[in-house]
C-alpha cells in the first residue's frame, strides 16, 4: 500500500510556547509528482516542512518515507536521504562563488585540499543538464536573488534528491525566471523526483501541480488532484470563508500634488527618475526585479544617498538624509526586506508595533499608551498572534507584516510607501491589506505601492510608474493600463538595444 | 500547563541558580549569612557592578567595552591628584591645586564622558566592531594614566574619600551608590526612548534604523554612559583604599563586569537585557567569590568554577534567545 507514495506523514503534531503550529496534520506525496500545499499564512505548510526535514522535532506524528519510518534529527540527515528544501529566505555564502556555494561542506577533495577544477566542472555539467546559465566563478553576492535561487536549486539537485522542498521559489522572480524553474520542475519531475511546492500564487500552482492539499490554522482541510478543483474552491477552503473581491479599489477624491521627484539619482541605481504622486492617490510602481524601484524609494527615504535630483514636499524642496528626516516630513517606507531591515524578531509585537513612534511616548515612556496603541493596531488590522507580548518572529509571515503596517500607520504619515506589500502572503491577508491600502487613500492619504505583481499593481493603482533599469520608461493612467502595455515599458531597453542589433546587422 | 512552568523556570532561573548557591553556602559555611560578611560581599561587588551596568548598555547593542579597568585607571588618578595635599611631597602635581571633592569627582566623570564620546563616534562612524575600539581604548588609557603618574597617587582628601569608604547609617556608601545606579540604569531601561531604542538597535539595527532611529547618536551615548560608569568606579575605587596606582588600579574589572552581565542574562547577540539580571549575575559571582574564599577553596579552584559558569550561562542564553532564520 505505502508504495504508492514515497512519503506519508501521519497525525503530526508541532507545538510552539503559547501556539499549537500543527494539530494532526496528515501528507501524502507520489513519487514524480508536483504536491502543492495551500493555506494562509500561519496554516502551518513551512512548520511542516521543517518537521520533515529534522529542522524541528515534532511533538507527535509519524512519517514514512520510501516505506520506512524515519525522524531526522538534523536537515544535514534528511538532505543525505534525499530530501532537500529550498527555503524562503536564502541564506548563501554571499563571499564565495557560485560553484563553492553548490558544493558547500562537502567539496570535491584531491588529497587534504580542495580540488576545485573538479568543482567547477562539476557544476558546469550540473548547470548544463538544468540548462541553467550561470558562471560558476561570479561571486555569489554579486547575483540577483533570482539567480541566487537558482544556484540553490541546483544544489538541491545535486544531491540526487528524491523529494525537493520549494518554499515560495516564486515570490522574487521575474516571468521569465519563472518559466526557467518550471522547465527544471518538469525535468525534475521525469525523473521521479516528487516536489513540495508552497506558494500563493494561484495561477502558476494550477499551471504546475499534480495534487492539492490545503491546510487552514495548523489543520488538515483536504488533498485532491488539481484538475478536480477550481481557485474559487482553492480559496474557499483555504480561507473558510468566500472572498468576494481581490482588490476592493474605491473610488476616491484625487488632491493636489503632495510629493514631488525631480531627476532624483542615486549611484547606478536611480537613474534621472521624476514624478509627481497627488494626496489620496495610489501611485503604482511596476518592473521587473532589478529595475531600481527599491532604490527609488530607498532614496526617498534617506536610507542610500542621493547623487543628483530634488525631493519637493507640498511645493517646499526637502533634503532627506536619513529615515529620520523622512519621518519628520511624514513619509513612511514599509521596506521589501521584511527580515532584514524590517522585524526586530527577539522582541515583541508590542515593541515592533510602537518602535518607529517612540518620540510621542513621553518621558518617561508611556506604557499604558504603548499597549493600547498596540491593541488598537492588532484589533484593527486583525493580527494574530497569541499575545502582544509574542516574539514577533513567531508570527507568520502576513502577521508580521501586518504588525509592519501597523508601526508605520500609528506614525501619521501623509505618504506611506510600501515595497512589496504582499510578497509572500497568503489571498485572505492580500485582500485586507489591499483594503487597508484603500481606505489609506480614501481618507486623504498618498500612497506609493512598488510590486512586482501586475495584478496588483493593476488592481490597486490610480497609476502606474514603470521602471527600467534605474530610470522611468513610462506612466499610464488606471483606464489605460494592461499587462501587455506594462510589460514593454518594463523590458523598454531590451526591445530598442535588440532592434538597434538588428539594424547594425 | 506544562509550557507555562517550563517559562517560569527559564524566566526566572537565574534567581532560583542565586538562592541555592545562597543555600548551599549557608550550610557549608555558618559566618556566610551574617551581616558582617554579607556588607563585605556587597562591597567587593560594588565596583563591578557599576561598571556591569555600564558594559550591559553596549552588550545589548551588540557591542563591548574592555576600557572600563583602564579608565577607571586614569581617573581616579586624575581625580585623585586633585584631592592630594597641598604640602605632600609625593604629590603628582606639581603647581599647588587642591579643589574640593565634588570639583575633582566631577572633573573624572568629565573626563571619563569624553572618553566615552570618542570610543563611541570611533565604533559609530567607523563601523569598526567594538571589540577592536575599545581595546585600542584600553591600551591607550592605561598607558595615558602611568604616563600621568608613575606612583601611585595618594594620601587622598577625606572629603574624596567618603563615596569609597564612607558609611551613611552603617551602611557603605559604596553599596548605596551601586543601588542608585541600578535605579537609574533600570529606569534608562525600561521608562526612556534611549533605553527602548537600545533594544531595537540590538535586535536589529538595520531595521532600527529605518524605523527613525538614530544608530549613531544613541551608539556614541552608550560608550558615554559605558566609560561614566568605569569613571565613577575609578573614583569609587580610589577612595576606597585612598591611594590610586595607575599600573594596577581597575585591573580586569571589565572581565568580572562582562562576565556579571553575561552571567546576569545579557545576550551578545543583542537585544536582551534586564537590570534584574545584571543585578543577579553581579550577586552570583560574588557569593561565589566570597563564599569559596570563606570555605577556604583554592583561588583557582574558584576561577575554573567561575569559568564554568559564565560559559554555561551563555550556553542556556543561546538556546533561549534564538534569532530564528
Amino acid at each position: 500500500m505505502s508504495e504508492k507514495y514515497i512519503l506519508e506523514m501521519q497525525g503530526i503534531v508541532k507545538e510552539f510556547p503559547g501556539v499549537k503550529a500543527l494539530n494532526g496534520v496528515q501528507l501524502k506525496v507520489r513519487p514524480g509528482t508536483v504536491h502543492t500545499l495551500m493555506g494562509e499564512n500561519g496554516a502551518g505548510k513551512s512548520t511542516l516542512m521543517k518537521c520533515l526535514i529534522g529542522m524541528y522535532a515534532a511533538n507527535a506524528g509519524t512519517i514514512t518515507y520510501k516505506g520506512r519510518a524515519v525522524k531526522y534529527k538534523s536537515t544535514e540527515e534528511a538532505l543525505n536521504d534525499g530530501i532537500s528544501m529550498i527555503h524562503q529566505e536564502l541564506s548563501p555564502v554571499l563571499e564565495r562563488s557560485v560553484s563553492e556555494n553548490v558544493w558547500l561542506g562537502r567539496e570535491p577533495k584531491k588529497g587534504i585540499f580542495i580540488d576545485y577544477k573538479k568543482m567547477r566542472q562539476d557544476c558546469l555539467e550540473l548547470f548544463g543538464k538544468m540548462g541553467v546559465d550561470l558562471n560558476p566563478d561570479e561571486k555569489m553576492k554579486n547575483l540577483t536573488v533570482a539567480k541566487m535561487q537558482m544556484v540553490e536549486i541546483v544544489k538541491a539537485i545535486s544531491y540526487n534528491s528524491s523529494i525537493v522542498i520549494m518554499d515560495e521559489p516564486t515570490s522574487a522572480l521575474t516571468d521569465s525566471e519563472v518559466e526557467d524553474l518550471f522547465r527544471i520542475i518538469a525535468e525534475l519531475k521525469a525523473k521521479d523526483v516528487a516536489v513540495i511546492y508552497i506558494s500563493h500564487k494561484m495561477d502558476e500552482i494550477f499551471r504546475i501541480s499534480d495534487d492539492i492539499s490545503i491546510f487552514r490554522d495548523g489543520t488538515y482541510i483536504s488533498t485532491d488532484q488539481a484538475c478536480n478543483l477550481t481557485q474559487d474552491e482553492v480559496i474557499k477552503r483555504m480561507v473558510g470563508r468566500e472572498i468576494t473581491e481581490m482588490f476592493p479599489k474605491q473610488e476616491c477624491g484625487i488632491g493636489e500634488v503632495i510629493l514631488k521627484v525631480d531627476k532624483l539619482s542615486s549611484g547606478k541605481a536611480v537613474k534621472e527618475v521624476s514624478f509627481e504622486l497627488h494626496k489620496g492617490e495610489i501611485l503604482g510602481f511596476a518592473g521587473l526585479v532589478g529595475a531600481g524601484r527599491t532604490e527609488t524609494m530607498e532614496t526617498i527615504f534617506g536610507m542610500r544617498p542621493k547623487t543628483g535630483g530634488a525631493v519637493y514636499i507640498n511645493g517646499k524642496e526637502v533634503n532627506i538624509k536619513s529615515p529620520q528626516d523622512a519621518a519628520a516630513n511624514k513619509i513612511a517606507l514599509l521596506t521589501e526586506d521584511r527580515r532584514g531591515n524590517g522585524i526586530l524578531g527577539i522582541l515583541s509585537v508590542k515593541f515592533n508595533t510602537v518602535v518607529a513612534n517612540l518620540k510621542t511616548y513621553g518621558f518617561p515612556v508611556d506604557s499604558k499608551k504603548m499597549a493600547a496603541d498596540t491593541q488598537e493596531y492588532i484589533d484593527r488590522l486583525s493580527i494574530k498572534t497569541p499575545s502582544m507580548d509574542a516574539q514577533i518572529q513567531d508570527l507568520s509571515g502576513g502577521n508580521q507584516q501586518k504588525v509592519l503596517l501597523g508601526r508605520w500607520l500609528l506614525t501619521d504619515p501623509d505618504i506611506l510607501i510600501v515595497d512589496e506589500p504582499t510578497r509572500g502572503i497568503d489571498v485572505g491577508a492580500k485582500a485586507e491589506i489591499h483594503r487597508i491600502i484603500s481606505d489609506l487613500a480614501k481618507a486623504g492619504k498618498a500612497i506609493i505601492v512598488v510590486s512586482s505583481e501586475l495584478p496588483e499593481v493593476m488592481g490597486v493603482s490610480d497609476r502606474v510608474v514603470i521602471m527600467h533599469e534605474g530610470r522611468v520608461t513610462g506612466v499610464l493612467d488606471r483606464c489605460n493600463l494592461s499587462q501587455e502595455l506594462i510589460m514593454k515599458y518594463a523590458t523598454k531597453e531590451e526591445v530598442e538595444s535588440k532592434s538597434m542589433v538588428r539594424e547594425g546587422e | 500547563m506544562s509550557i507555562q512552568r517550563k517559562k517560569f523556570l527559564s524566566d526566572n532561573m537565574i534567581w532560583l541558580v542565586l538562592i541555592a548557591l545562597v543555600i548551599i553556602m549557608s550550610i557549608a559555611n555558618r559566618n556566610f549569612a551574617t551581616v558582617s560578611n554579607l556588607t563585605t560581599l556587597l562591597t567587593g561587588e560594588a565596583i563591578k557592578g557599576i561598571m556591569a551596568f555600564g558594559v550591559a548598555f553596549a552588550i545589548l547593542t551588540k557591542g563591548i567595552d574592555l576600557s572600563l579597568g583602564a579608565v577607571a585607571a586614569l581617573v581616579g588618578a586624575v581625580s585623585g591628584a586633585l584631592v592630594q595635599p597641598t604640602d605632600f611631597a609625593m604629590r603628582t602635581l606639581s603647581s599647588g591645586v587642591r579643589l574640593p571633592a565634588p570639583a575633582a569627582i566631577l572633573i573624572g566623570l568629565l573626563l571619563g564622558a569624553a572618553i566615552g564620546g570618542c570610543i563611541g563616534a570611533i565604533i559609530a562612524y567607523t563601523e569598526i566592531p567594538a571589540f577592536i575600539a575599545t581595546l585600542g581604548a584600553q591600551l591607550i588609557c592605561r598607558a595615558a594614566a602611568k604616563m600621568f603618574s608613575n606612583r601611585p597617587v595618594s594620601k587622598l582628601s577625606d572629603d574624596y574619600r567618603f563615596l569609597g569608604s564612607g558609611r551613611v547609617l552603617g551602611i557603605p556608601m559604596i553599596v548605596i551608590v551601586f543601588i542608585i545606579i541600578a535605579v537609574i540604569s533600570w529606569f534608562i531601561l525600561v521608562h526612556t526612548r534611549f533605553g527602548k531604542s537600545l533594544y531595537a538597535i540590538g535586535a536589529n539595527s538595520q531595521a532600527a534604523r529605518v524605523a527613525g532611529i538614530n544608530v549613531n547618536a544613541n551608539l556614541i551615548k552608550v560608550y558615554v554612559w559605558c566609560s561614566l560608569m568605569a569613571a565613577l568606579g575609578g573614583v569609587l575605587l580610589a577612595g576606597r583604599s585612598g591611594s590610586s596606582d595607575p599600573s594596577t588600579s581597575g585591573l580586569n574589572y571589565e572581565l568580572d563586569a562582562i562576565a556579571a552581565a553575561t552571567v546576569g542574562g545579557t545576550s551578545h547577540t543583542g537585544g536582551v537585557c534586564s537590570v534584574t539580571g545584571v543585578i543577579a549575575g553581579i550577586l552570583i559571582l560574588g557569593v561565589i567569590n566570597n563564599g569559596l574564599v570563606l570555605m577556604g577553596v583554592d583561588d583557582n579552584m574558584t576561577n575554573i568554577l567561575k569559568g564554568i559558569i559564565i560559559i554555561g550561562s551563555v550556553v542556556l542564553d543561546m538556546r533561549k534567545n534564538i534569532k530564528k532564520v
